[in-house]
């Protein structure tokens, strides 16, 4: 006999941008083995099945890397589990007859689309001012022609392990996006190749940030907290130094 | 000077300004407890005087006074706007709120505890600064300010808003010290840890030291 | 119709350099009139879509998902591979095109696969130019690993999330032209239909997916980066959101679909675990380096598998293929683990799954390494493990938490179960060596095409054509192509062809709409998914194809009548997004199966239990089907099969062994 856990869910419900939203209430029995996300494809199905419209949410690769997946659970980005996505949280981390909250990320610069769905693109103009390094195809040498240490090699890739999926921003009592923006800037800023343009970098891409309406740091921690990659508080360190610095030379 | 102008426009550079007058006035809250520490020599006020004299008449100690407001009111200005505008970055509020799964409270709550210390600031510099400049209470002599600190302390009430301002502080530096440091972009794997260990041992003493003062004159421990 | 592949002439290794040097070229004023559709922001589409507008072109880029970055290219683990040869261990241009060709089980060109081979090499500059931060050593030189299938070490890799790291890399170049105003950008946009004005492909017709509303949008040329189908199975490691829906449009508007049946069941993934499965997710070939893969050698055997003696395990792969052992390609270690599991000896809650083992070389090949580092004599079972562990941590540490928070198993204490499952579609559009369909004007990049992996693709191989196709083919193929058609004015979408795909797709929304059924389009998927991997899964005979085929034209036919779709055609509609995906793959299912009926051998991932060698393995039938299968849409479930045949100069064709 296959164990099931029944969950009260209370769920934030909103038709458009425009319509207040609300909280609605739902059961649904679960298995302890199904992800979060698997728990809402059984809810779906329930309300499909009644003639109800489903509760939309955003989701892709089910595996934590595309970073789609996107709710705050008991008030919690991606749930209670450290370094997890909402598709890798699985019900098992939940008792028979809780009550779990489930609302969209809420920050001005993610407007709510439908229900638990927000609109990212603010990040994607962040890097589009400048979390790149121009380089066009056809113009790089030789790849070990670049000796880059492992270390810096490393410090590069845990920073790029960022899966731009916000939960940083709906962490912050702030709202802010630097936790976000320091990945890249210190991913590209640690790397050989990413330094001809460091200076300009960091200060477009701060701008833009500032543009879409996030909010400042205050260094309470929560973004890296709740990452579910584990990006550390220190990248922030590195893009304010890049940051300062730019500017005193007058970037 | 143009170049400066991000310190007032953008995000970071805001904070940079409350990390760097965080600092200055750290510094500053290091000599006054300094100052203040000789009433405990407990010789009825007099090294504590002598030392009082000093600053209030050391020319240099007097311009730097000028830039210490300064400095408090670039942080004060400046932390509350960013309070302001920072609280604005999320109309909708999550329903259920669970902050302190991710962060500390204190570390949430800087702009509260920084308004408790104005509070308590309004009403210290009354009871001392303003006295000690601009009445000629004290300069003409009729009184120390050793023995204005006795009578003002006589009142309960006042050494509980001391004490209570003085708590406000232990948290306010308890996130403001290390965070001043991460905001002026210092991160490193050895020295961090030891920025953090000095903020957490200065935001316990040097508190404490301040709010034993009304304390131990209240209680008559020094006279 | 005959299928012209344009190989160019000449000698093999020189093909692509002739190519590129007498290729016609669009001037750069020209290139500023000429747009280019992009649809898809994987590997191939964010890299063809950065390179063409860095030359000049105007493009315009479209995804489904809510940006460029999370197209499923991120979901690649393992690595990819280039014929560097910076281990000195023998590796060649030549060596990667030869195992890319026999991995394929000789069914794909030579003259794409050289190509490939060729170009490896540029991607892992162009890629470290980027910043993307591959795995080193300690010296700053690039590390490299082994992959299935191949003998030398040429896999590039960031730990393990190689996808990711180039999909991030291809990604930042396309937001950087972005940025610059020379792409533009429509994200949460899916294609509905191409549109052919006499009969050249100049444009699409995309729905917003936010709005509701449909859009046109007019191309010289369309180039459909939109990945591989085997979401048509339901459960696969793809992405939720992976269909077949553009390319299929292609297909129904003239462009051949080639090899469909050719689909990858890769051998480690975590077994389905139950009902409420709605995916599998994949364990990177990679950890095949690693583990070794067993059954319990008594039948049904249900002991905790650390408590199974050494000598009563079966490491079949190493029995069977000494040569290769545990690093075959995937096509075989896939079909050795359900030959174990049908036979009984399978593992686990469902007996559907095999261990992958990583305690032996933990200890004797990492931990004995570490001991002597450290000088430790004689060290005991429980400091080799220790050790050992610590570096399987930094090598595989993500997708053993993976395995962990999915299965609440300790991979590091106890084996891996594991199980093959759906992963990647050889199979795709007919596309030339220029990578265009028969359609003119209408290209596929990626895996959307079906060109250089014959009938198994090798591990690390997918990453390497999704950049070799948008960062150095297309840019010169499709140069050649434009620099005929510079007279060409950009057209405005009123044209009656506009008009026509734009009422088709309104009309066919509205059909959806208008059922009002019973059953949820999930519902419908599971059940085409089911028939799929029962029936054209990893063994498939004749009768059970045939029976498929007339099951899911009667699923199909109960899709039409009776799916409930929730809500209306206006706004944000999820469901309604997924109807149109599972409706077309209904119709591809049907192919995949007329196409697997048709093909009366084995070879690769296409497996004919009429046709295997008695000791099991895949039977080709190089007489009779060594030609790729390109199946012309006539109406309705009705194609035409068109043989392209292959042609092999350079290879010399055998029986694939791995022995």
């Amino acid at each position: 006999m296959e164990k099931v856990l029944n969950i009260n869910l209370k769920v934030w419900r909103q038709a458009n941008p425009e319509v207040a939203g609300r909280f609605e209430e739902y059961k649904v029995e679960t298995s302890p083995d199904s992800s979060f996300l698997e728990m809402f494809d059984v809810l779906n199905e329930q309300l499909i099945n009644s003639g109800q419209e489903p509760v939309a949410f955003d989701h892709d690769c089910r595996e934590g890397i595309c970073g789609m997946c996107s709710m705050v659970i008991n008030g919690r980005p991606h749930g209670p589990k450290k370094a997890v996505t909402t598709c890798q949280l699985h019900m098992r981390s939940f008792n028979d007859g809780d009550t779990v909250v489930v609302e969209p990320w809420r920050a001005d610069a993610f407007p709510v689309i439908k229900d638990l769905t927000v609109n990212r693109s603010s990040f994607d103009k962040i890097i589009a001012s400048g979390g790149y390094i121009s380089v066009n195809t056809g113009n790089a040498v030789d790849a070990n022609s670049m000796l880059i240490p492992k270390d810096d090699a490393d410090t590069a890739f845990e920073a790029a392990t960022c899966i731009g999926c916000g939960a940083c921003v709906s962490a912050c009592k702030n709202a802010s996006a630097m936790l976000f923006v320091g990945a890249k800037v210190t991913q590209l800023a640690t790397l050989p190749q990413g330094k001809a343009e460091r200076e300009k970098r960091v200060v477009a891409m701060v701008n833009a940030m500032d543009a879409e309406g996030f909010g400042a740091c205050s260094n309470t921690g929560a973004c890296a907290a709740e990452c579910p990659k584990g990006i550390p508080l220190s990248v922030i360190a590195t893009l304010n130094k890049e940051y300062t610095k730019a500017k005193m030379k007058g970037f | 000077m143009k170049f400066l102008s991000f310190l007032f426009t953008s995000s970071i550079g805001r904070k940079l300004v409350m990390g760097a007058t965080g600092l200055f006035l750290v510094s500053f809250l290091l000599v006054h407890c300094g100052i203040n520490a000789c009433v405990f020599v407990n010789d009825g006020g007099e090294t504590f005087n002598a030392a009082a004299d000093f600053m209030s008449e050391n020319f240099f100690i007097r311009v730097a006074e000028i830039g210490l407001f300064l400095g408090l009111l670039w942080h004060v200005f400046q932390g509350l706007y960013l309070w302001l505008t920072n609280s604005k970055k999320r109309k909708a509020k999550y329903d259920k709120a669970s902050g302190n799964e991710n962060s500390k409270w204190y570390s949430r709550s800087m702009g509260l505890l920084g308004t408790l210390i104005l509070i308590f600031l309004v009403l210290h510099l009354k009871h001392f600064w303003v006295v000690s400049r601009f009445t000629d209470h004290i300069t003409s002599g009729d009184e120390t300010l050793f023995q204005e600190m006795i009578e003002v302390f006589e009142n309960p009430w006042v050494v509980l808003i001391y004490v209570l301002g003085c708590i406000s502080l232990a948290y306010h530096l308890l996130h403001g010290f290390w965070s001043a440091f991460h905001t002026l972009g210092i991160d490193h794997k050895t020295y961090t840890p030891i920025i953090k260990s000095i903020g957490t041992a200065f935001s316990i003493v040097i508190p404490l030291i301040f709010a034993l003062m009304p304390i131990a004159m209240h209680l008559g421990w020094i006279s | 119709m005959s299928l012209d592949s344009k190989i160019p002439k000449g000698d093999l290794a020189n093909k692509w350099t002739e190519y590129k040097s007498s290729v016609p070229l669009v001037n750069p004023a020209n290139k500023r009139n000429m747009e280019v559709i992009v649809v898809g922001t994987g590997l191939a589409g964010a890299s063809a879509a950065s390179t063409l507008a860095e030359l000049g072109y105007k493009v315009k880029a479209f995804c489904f998902q809510d940006s460029p970055r999370r197209a499923h290219s991120i979901a690649a683990q393992g690595g990819i591979n280039a014929a560097k040869n910076y281990q000195n261990d023998g590796d060649s241009t030549y060596r990667l095109f030869y195992d890319t060709i026999k991995g394929g089980d000789y069914r794909s060109r030579e003259g794409n696969v050289h190509r490939l081979a060729e170009v490896s090499t540029n991607i892992i500059d162009q890629c470290v130019a980027q910043g993307v931060p591959f795995a080193r050593e300690y010296g700053g030189t690039l590390s490299n690993r082994s992959f299935g299938g191949v003998q030398v070490q040429r896999t590039f890799y960031a730990a393990g999330q190689t996808g990711q790291q180039l999909l991030l890399g291809a990604y930042s170049a396309l937001e950087r032209q972005i940025g610059l105003g020379n792409v533009e950008m429509f994200a949460r946009h899916e294609m509905l239909d191409v549109v052919k004005i006499d009969g050249v492909a100049r444009g699409i017709i995309a729905k917003n997916l936010i709005t509701g509303e449909l859009e046109r949008h007019f191309g010289h040329a369309v180039v459909l980066c939109t990945g591989g189908y085997g979401n048509v199975f339901y459960l696969s490691t793809n992405a939720m959101g992976s269909n077949v829906t553009a390319a299929w449009k292609a297909h129904k508007q003239g462009a051949m679909m080639a090899n469909p049946c050719f689909t990858q069941i890769h051998p480690t993934c975590i077994p389905v675990s139950g009902a409420h499965q709605s995916k599998l997710t994949l364990m990177s070939e990679s950890l095949r380096n690693d583990g070794r893969i067993w059954v319990p050698k008594k039948e049904g055997d249900d002991r905790n598998p650390n408590d199974i003696p050494e000598d009563e395990r079966d490491y079949y792969l190493e029995r069977r293929y000494p040569a290769f052992g545990n690093l075959v390609p995937r096509d075989v270690a896939s079909r050795a683990a359900k030959e174990r599991c049908d036979a009984g000896f399978g593992v686990g809650p469902s007996k559907m799954a095999v261990y992958l083992d990583f305690k032996y070389n933990l200890m004797n090949k990492y931990g004995k390494a570490e001991a002597t580092k450290k000088g430790i004599a004689n060290p005991d079972e429980d400091t080799l493990i220790a050790l050992g562990k610590d570096v399987i941590k930094e090598k595989y540490g993500n997708l053993f938490d993976m395995y962990k928070q999915i299965t609440d198993e300790n991979p590091y204490e106890t084996p891996m179960r594991i199980y093959p499952a759906v992963h990647y579609t050889m199979g795709g559009l007919w596309v030339d060596y220029e990578l265009q369909t028969n359609v003119p004007g209408l290209y596929a990049l990626g895996e959307a095409n079906f060109s250089d992996h014959g009938a198994n693709r090798l591990g690390a191989s997918a990453l390497m054509q999704g950049l070799a196709d948008g960062y150095f083919v297309i840019p010169y193929t499709l140069g050649s192509y434009l620099s005929k058609d510079i007279r060409t004015a950009s057209m405005p979408t009123d044209h009656e062809s506009f008009d026509k795909a734009e009422k088709e797709v309104a009309a066919r929304i509205e059909k959806l709409m208008s059922i009002k059924g019973t059953k949820s389009v999930e519902s419908f998927h599971r059940r085409l998914g089911l028939i799929m991997w029962n029936k054209c899964g990893m063994a498939r005979n004749a009768p059970d194809l045939k029976d498929a085929i007339a099951e899911i034209k009667a699923l199909r036919a109960e899709f039409w009548s009776d799916v409930r779709i929730p809500g209306t055609d206006k706004g944000y509609n999820p469901e309604l997004d997924k109807a149109g995906r599972v409706a077309d793959f209904l119709e591809l299912g049907e192919l995949m199966c007329v196409d697997a009926l048709s093909r009366e051998e084995s070879c690769g991932g296409h497996f004919r239990e009429e046709f295997q060698t008695p000791e099991g393995e895949a039977k080709r039938d190089d007489d009779n089907y060594m030609y790729v299968a390109s199946w012309e849409s006539k109406a309705e479930g009705e194609w035409e099969l068109h043989k392209e045949n292959l042609e092999y100069e350079n290879v010399k064709i055998a029986q694939r062994s791995y022995k």
